[in-house]
């Protein structure tokens, strides 16, 4: 366990009460109050739950490390020369220092440079300089114990070459965290074949974290907000679709089947369609089946800091670092598989326009998770409705409904106790 | 590409016409003379704007990728009629080109950028920071870019980016 505080007292006395069982109205005051911020670290992030931290192939060698993030906590993932996976929080036990600054590397040890204590890649302290002090002066007391003063260990899960942690030792099994029915989604992706990273990318998004796992929990937006999606029936509620969660609510899938680029009833009320669009070098979208059945996007969100993104053949795992209440970080890394032919990687690399920071689909999205913020924030006491598809939080098979949302606060009010 | 002397001298015409080539970059996608942005392409073309945490690793994924200037049109398209994005004002500052060689036609530069963003009740901001990793060529008797990396710097993208680097 690491660094997490008692909570403090949820729903703050001048705040408008959240209605016990209310899971379709929501309160301003959960995206941009501090208190609320340290209770969901505490809870949620440094709770019993995986954070996905990294892909295995970026850490393949003994050695290998790469800076990830649990919550807003930072950490190592190290490949040890057993070959086993560590996370390790990167914090000199000493005096707090971040030991590891690179993104991506390969050490024999992680040497503190304030007093360079010395940790090997399983994050046991191994050596102190001056210890025993010097002729006779200083050093560290008898009976200090170099076993009791590493780095502090997270819980690993390594599920097909993606790597879980988790602050919280009474964490369950990754498989009975997801259930089987979400783990049939992952699996899906994450079939055991060898991953290959294609690259990364990187944005500071403005907004509370939850609006992000909330944009990829609601379908009902994508056919108004997306013209890229609507007009070239990437995802679109005139499609055959699902909306699916665990048990709990927490984690959700969104599955949309490609269609037609034709005009029909449901269209007229989607401004975003335009009927007459034509790319004008059309190799951009040029998607190939590769996944069983005939999903071919599908959207899983997972409980309480990953998005995997499938769209079409553009592949990513999205983590989500909180940045204070304000604003979050969103690290996309970009995969295929390592025995992708060179023509299905460029396929990725160009649907990867959709995505991203700069993404004819996804720039849409940080835009309003902007917009959102600086609408709600200046007003705490007032709520948001989440009341399409009516107030339930059972599957669907369309996207006209919010109700992954719905299940998503049902959990979260249950956990943060508020 | 390093610093190595060029192949052949550069001539100061040449040199001072690939000047205007970067005021002119600069100054269309400013002006939001977006549509004319492609035209300082070559048909067949490569621009990527790109994370240097990517291009040093050797990763591939850029953060926009097009492989024509049709692909460019595409982009000024999605600009103009696609996408939803707060409005802001784009300011390129970009340093004096170097240029690496002149071989066969084709001349190989490295270029530092900055972009500016303004958004309405935001202090203007650093957008992005890199160098352009050039090829230009004469194309229809003007010079224009076959090839344009941009390399950035600033891998943490604030929010969006929504026009052109
Ligand atoms: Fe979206």
């Amino acid at each position: 366990m690491d660094g997490n505080t008692a909570a403090p007292a949820a729903a703050p006395a001048a705040r408008t009460p959240w209605k016990a069982g209310d899971f379709s109205h929501v309160p301003y005051w959960i995206y941009r109050d501090q208190d609320i911020y340290a209770r969901e670290q505490a809870r949620i992030f440094a709770g019993p739950n995986w954070n996905y931290v990294a892909l295995e192939s970026e850490v393949p060698n003994p050695g290998d490390f790469k800076r990830s993030f649990v919550g807003d906590k930072p950490v190592i993932v190290t490949r040890g020369a057993d070959g086993a996976i560590n996370v390790l929080a990167n914090r000199c036990a000493h005096r707090g220092v971040q030991l590891c600054q690179e993104h991506l590397g390969n050490a024999k040890e992680f040497v503190c440079p304030y007093h360079q204590w010395t940790y090997d890649l399983q994050g046991k302290l191994i050596g102190i300089p001056f210890r025993r002090g010097h002729k006779g002066n200083g050093g560290m007391p008898g009976d200090f114990d170099l076993g009791a003063n590493g780095l502090p260990k997270l819980e690993v899960a390594v599920r097909h070459g993606v790597i879980f942690a988790s602050f919280d030792r009474a964490v369950p099994s990754f498989e009975d965290f997801l259930g089987a029915k979400m783990l049939g989604y992952f699996d899906r992706v994450f079939d055991g074949r060898p991953l290959k990273v294609l690259g990364y990318s990187r944005q500071r998004i403005p907004s509370n974290w939850k609006l992000m796992m909330e944009n990829i929990k609601d379908p009902y937006h994508a056919s108004l907000l997306h013209v890229f999606l609507v007009t070239f029936g990437l995802f679109r509620m005139d499609q055959k679709s699902a909306v699916q969660m665990d048990d709990t609510g927490r984690h959700a899938v969104l599955v949309n089947r490609k269609g037609e680029q034709a005009a029909n009833e449901a269209t007229q009320e989607m401004r975003a369609f335009k009927a007459d669009m034509k790319l004008a070098d059309p190799t951009l979208l040029q998607p190939q089946r590769e996944f069983p059945g005939d999903a071919t996007v599908v959207m899983q969100t997972l409980w309480p800091n990953l998005i995997v993104q499938q769209q079409s053949n553009t592949l990513a795992m999205r983590q989500m670092v909180p940045r204070g209440p304000e604003a979050h970080d969103l690290l996309w890394t970009f995969f295929g598989y390592a025995d992708d032919p060179p023509e299905m990687t460029e396929r990725r690399l160009r649907q990867a326009n959709l995505m991203g920071p700069a993404g004819f689909v996804s720039m849409d999205d940080s835009e309003v998770m902007m917009i959102s913020q600086q609408g709600l924030d200046p007003y705490p006491d007032a709520t948001a409705v989440i009341e399409m598809g009516g107030r339930d939080t059972v599957d669907a098979d369309h996207t006209i409904t919010e109700v992954a949302l719905r299940a998503f606060y049902a959990h979260y009010r249950q956990v943060m106790e508020i | 590409m390093d610093g190595t002397t060029p192949a052949r001298p550069i001539a100061p015409e040449l040199r001072a016409e690939i000047g205007d080539l970067y005021a002119e970059y600069a100054d269309t996608l400013d002006c939001g003379e977006y549509e004319r942005w492609p035209e300082l392409f070559t048909e067949r073309c490569f621009y990527a704007v790109i994370p240097r945490e990517n291009h040093e690793r050797g990763l591939p994924l850029a953060t926009v990728r097009c492989e024509s200037r049709a692909m460019l049109k595409d982009r000024v398209h999605a600009i103009r009629e696609t996408q939803m994005y707060v409005p802001r004002w784009f300011r390129h500052v970009i340093a004096a080109p170097r240029l690496l060689a002149h071989v066969d036609g084709v001349v190989t530069t490295r270029t530092n950028y900055a972009v500016f963003e303004t958004q309405p009740d935001q202090l203007t901001r650093v957008l992005n920071v890199g160098r352009y990793e050039d090829e230009i060529v004469r194309d229809e008797g003007r010079l224009r870019f076959r090839r344009k990396i941009c390399v950035f710097d600033s891998i943490l993208v604030p929010t969006s980016i929504v026009l052109p680097i």
